[in-house]
């Protein structure tokens, strides 16, 4: 059933009305925003938590691994690279949970390939076209009066949102979006189902227009940077109560081939300053207890440094889990560097679709065996 | 209006002549359009006065026989220069690393230039149609091939046989070296195969999904082994010692199999025939294939020997190709949609780099399909950011176009991040891409509404036009319309 049928069919009334009945219907609490975060290029993890006592670590990274001495130190054993200094404060209130050897069975290494597998939920031998959210959403949307379900900042792929009778919108730049939806001009009737499917598009993006204000004024600073100035619009979408239940931002350039150890101090500053940011943000717009920011990204990079002051793809990798009800800590399994497999890559202890079913079930409180297609165990890092 | 006065009048000196039988009809305008949108991007005022006063079958002959096998658009200088081997980069420095990276990414940009420029110019769209849809059946991508020398090589090969036989074709794409760099073939080795050819070569390019198993793969990975490229040529090798020729068993024939057994093996199978007219009938037809019509279609071109004008043909001169519930039911592709729009509308210019650079954000970088199985096209070419980004490529595109004189602003010089030669390349190439009004609404005969709208649209308008529009102000709101999206 698409999701307009749903929506007509759940009752017209209801429909019509405020539509949180809707979402309660489906039993989602979209009043707990999540955020997600891309890494683009495929951070390399082994050097975003660093196994700073584990002898292989340093032998396998000669040139590129960070010293003892500079890592932030989590715990006795794992630290994070220090320009994700910004970070500290969080992880030391407890809303800072480090997931550590996320990955999935017979991992893909091709960048395309793999984001599809990570946005479709995937497994490695299946081509899906419906994004894991969109699959969410679809059957269970958002209220009707949310400007959408999800919001695409600073990116125009739909990724996890692609495919499926979804409301998504991508935005780069506020002012430009609601230049831009002026071309919008929703067929009051379609003739065909493809007509059907443009005219819902082009009404997604009136309604998304016409719910966005710009009137809010973000006071906290962002960073100068495109990620700083993704999150700001991320903050700006959000205090300006839209209405939204997912937004998804990325960052470019993790595919650190080669000069690495530049590159990725810089990322991580952007990361960690735009992320430091946004908490604030998001702390004065009442929010930062009713949201769970998520990093993700294609894959890792291999552990064994290359030849030319960079790593190759690879596999499992650390990744991000932020907000006020977030339970902070250290989960998942440090990297077993001593038991890499035929291409020298780690092994995953945690599926990628556990942390999506975590999302669906713990801070939505969805059933999430259809969206992830099958039974993944959350991980217990959000308190309800 | 014009095309059906002219076409009435070309049948009724065609039934004076007696050349006409009450079983094939003429086109006529509408179907004369419909044809040509289907399958030559545009359906311009010209073509469709000359398809209109055709039977299907005459007008199918001459797509047909008008086609080509090789491009007519001047060659990047480096394409069939020396080859520049990927394995280059294995000894560099970094900064020779950076710059032969840099190298390779303007190499295919400009292969991308070029391609869109042979659609634009040529006489022959259907061959780049064919060429096309073969780059979206056999799949490759730059994103792992890296060499735009061989990804230009794998074009080659495909305009080829675009619209010659369909075994030769997969014979000829199995040993092309972007294909065997592409799908694995190049790591494929006795004692360590490799099955990604096999798996796609049956899922993706013959068989589709449930006809083979999972013992099938395995089988003919052994008959592929020891295929390979020799990276300093950039030429197929079968390596010998690296080939497995024990005993195989494929799809229940067996024997000391190699490659070409198994190749072999899947154009003797009666699914290849069906697999592939039902890809041509979601190209062509409309997104639900009619069994019954398949299998009738996939009859001719086995009979045929594969032939893939005997498919075309009677795919296109079938009721179904022409039924009016298949018109407008199609969703125009990136590329179609930008090489369409400069063909319709006769726009000049000849560097088609910002082109390039649009359909790649629409969705559709050439040479870069996002996987194997290619593009899903479709609806899923249609989300909020690709139809504002359509519908504003479309409205710069006509929005200065009073003058003829004036050229199009900004086709996307909101986004001209790099500096130098390739900014002035392209700030050049937009001034030169003009559209001349006056001229284009002189060729259609009529600048009312509905002139402009049968001209433009494959089906009446989503939004009615306000009473009183017509000329550029029609075309401007038409182009708009969601019908446009469509073909």
């Amino acid at each position: 059933m698409n999701r307009r049928k749903f929506l007509q069919t759940a009752g017209a009334a209801a429909v019509t009305a405020v539509l949180p009945s809707a979402a309660l219907a489906a039993g989602a609490d979209y009043g707990k925003l999540l955020i997600l975060v891309e890494l683009k290029g495929g951070n390399d993890g082994l050097n975003t938590v660093i196994p700073y006592t584990s002898p292989e670590y340093y032998a396998l990274r000669p040139r590129l691994a960070i010293p003892r001495d500079q890592v932030q130190q989590l715990d006795a054993q794992s630290g994070l690279h220090p320009a994700l200094q910004p970070l500290m404060p969080l992880w030391e209130k407890r809303e800072l949970a480090v997931v550590q050897g996320v990955g999935y069975a017979n991992p893909n290494l091709s960048h395309f390939r793999s984001i599809e597998i990570w946005d479709t939920a995937a497994n490695s031998t299946e081509y899906l076209s419906e994004g894991w959210l969109a699959r969410a959403f679809s059957s269970a949307p958002a209220p009707r009066a949310y400007a959408a379900d999800g919001v695409i900042v600073g990116g125009a792929e739909m990724g996890p949102f692609s495919g499926g009778r979804t409301r998504a919108i991508a935005i780069t730049n506020l002012e430009q979006f609601l230049n831009q939806s002026r071309l919008a001009a929703p067929a009051a009737q379609a003739r065909t189902s493809v007509l059907q499917h443009i005219a819902n598009v082009e009404s997604d993006i009136v309604q998304a227009a016409g719910r966005i204000s710009t009137e809010y004024v973000v006071r906290t600073d962002f960073p100068p940077t495109p990620f700083g100035n993704a999150a700001r619009t991320a903050a700006q979408l959000v205090g300006a109560k839209a209405g939204i239940a997912a937004i998804k931002l990325s960052l470019n350039g993790f595919d650190t081939h080669s000069g690495q150890q530049a590159t990725q101090a810089r990322l991580l500053k952007d990361l960690a300053d735009g992320l430091a940011a946004l908490k604030t943000a998001l702390v004065e717009a009442g929010r930062w207890d009713s949201t769970l920011i998520l990093t993700y990204a294609e894959f890792g990079r291999r552990p064994r440094e290359n030849q030319s002051g960079g790593t190759d793809h690879g596999t499992a990798s650390a990744h991000f889990a932020l907000g006020g009800r977030v339970k902070g800590g250290l989960y998942g399994v440090s990297p077993a560097l001593d038991r890499l497999d035929g291409n020298g890559n780690l092994a995953y202890a945690v599926d990628f679709r556990q942390l999506y079913a975590t999302v669906l079930e713990r801070w939505w409180g969805l059933d999430s065996i259809a969206a992830i297609r099958g039974r993944y165990a959350p991980l217990d890092l959000v308190r309800a | 209006m014009r095309y059906s006065l002219s076409a009435l009048g070309a049948l009724a000196l065609a039934v004076a002549l007696g050349s006409v039988h009450a079983a094939s009809p003429l086109l006529g305008a509408a179907d004369a359009r419909h044809l040509l949108v289907r399958t030559s991007f545009a359906a311009t005022p010209v073509d469709v006065e000359r398809y209109s006063t055709l039977t299907r079958q005459q007008a199918v002959d001459r797509l047909l026989s008008s086609s080509r096998q090789q491009a007519a658009t001047p060659l990047p200088v480096w394409a069939e220069g020396p080859f520049l081997s990927p394995r280059r980069l294995r000894t560099a420095t970094a900064e020779e690393r950076q710059a032969l990276q840099r190298e390779r990414r303007e190499q295919s940009e400009e292969l991308r230039a070029w391609w869109l420029a042979e659609m634009r110019r040529t006489s022959s769209p259907l061959t780049e149609k064919m060429t096309l849809f073969w780059h979206n059946h056999f799949v490759s991508s730059d994103q792992k091939v890296r060499s735009p020398q061989l990804m230009y090589r794998q074009n080659v090969l495909l305009r080829r046989h675009a619209l010659g036989n369909f075994g030769t074709l997969l014979h000829e794409i199995a040993r092309d070296p972007a294909m065997v760099i592409y799908l694995d073939n190049a790591s494929n080795r006795k004692e360590r195969p490799n099955e990604n050819f096999a798996r796609e070569v049956m899922e993706l390019f013959t068989l589709g999904e449930g006809h083979y198993t999972e013992n099938d793969i395995k089988e003919a990975a052994r008959a592929f082994t020891g295929w390979g490229v020799d990276i300093e040529r950039g030429e197929f090798v079968f390596r010998a010692a690296l080939h497995d020729d024990g005993a195989k068993a494929v799809l229940g024939r067996d024997g000391n199999l190699n490659g070409e057994h198994v190749l072999d093996i899947l154009l003797e199978h009666p699914r290849t025939a069906e697999y592939v007219v039902e890809k041509l009938w979601r190209e062509f037809v409309s997104t639900t294939p009619d069994t019954a019509e398949v299998k009738r279609v996939a009859r001719v071109f086995k009979d045929s020997g594969y032939d893939v004008r005997a498919a075309l043909r009677a795919l296109l001169t079938s009721d179904a190709f022409y039924s009016p519930q298949n018109r407008a039911a199609l969703v125009k592709s990136p590329v179609e949609l930008v090489v369409g729009t400069l063909r319709q509308f006769d726009f000049s210019g000849a560097d088609m780099l910002p082109f390039a650079l649009t359909t790649a954000q629409l969705g559709q970088n050439l040479f870069a399909p996002p996987n194997v199985k290619g593009w899903p096209g479709g609806e899923a070419w249609i989300n909020s950011t690709t139809l504002l980004r359509r519908k504003q490529f479309l409205e710069r595109l006509f929005r200065e176009t009073a003058t003829p004189s004036a050229p199009v602003p900004d086709v996307m010089a909101a986004r001209l991040p790099q500096p130098g030669m390739r900014a002035e390349r392209l700030m050049r190439a937009m001034t030169d891409v003009r559209f001349d009004a006056q001229q284009w609404l002189g060729q259609i005969g009529g600048r009312d509404a509905g002139s402009v709208q049968h001209a433009v649209l494959a089906a009446a308008p989503s939004n009615t036009l306000p009473d009183g529009v017509q000329g550029l102000q029609a075309l401007q709101l038409l182009v708009q319309d969601a019908v446009y999206q469509l073909k």
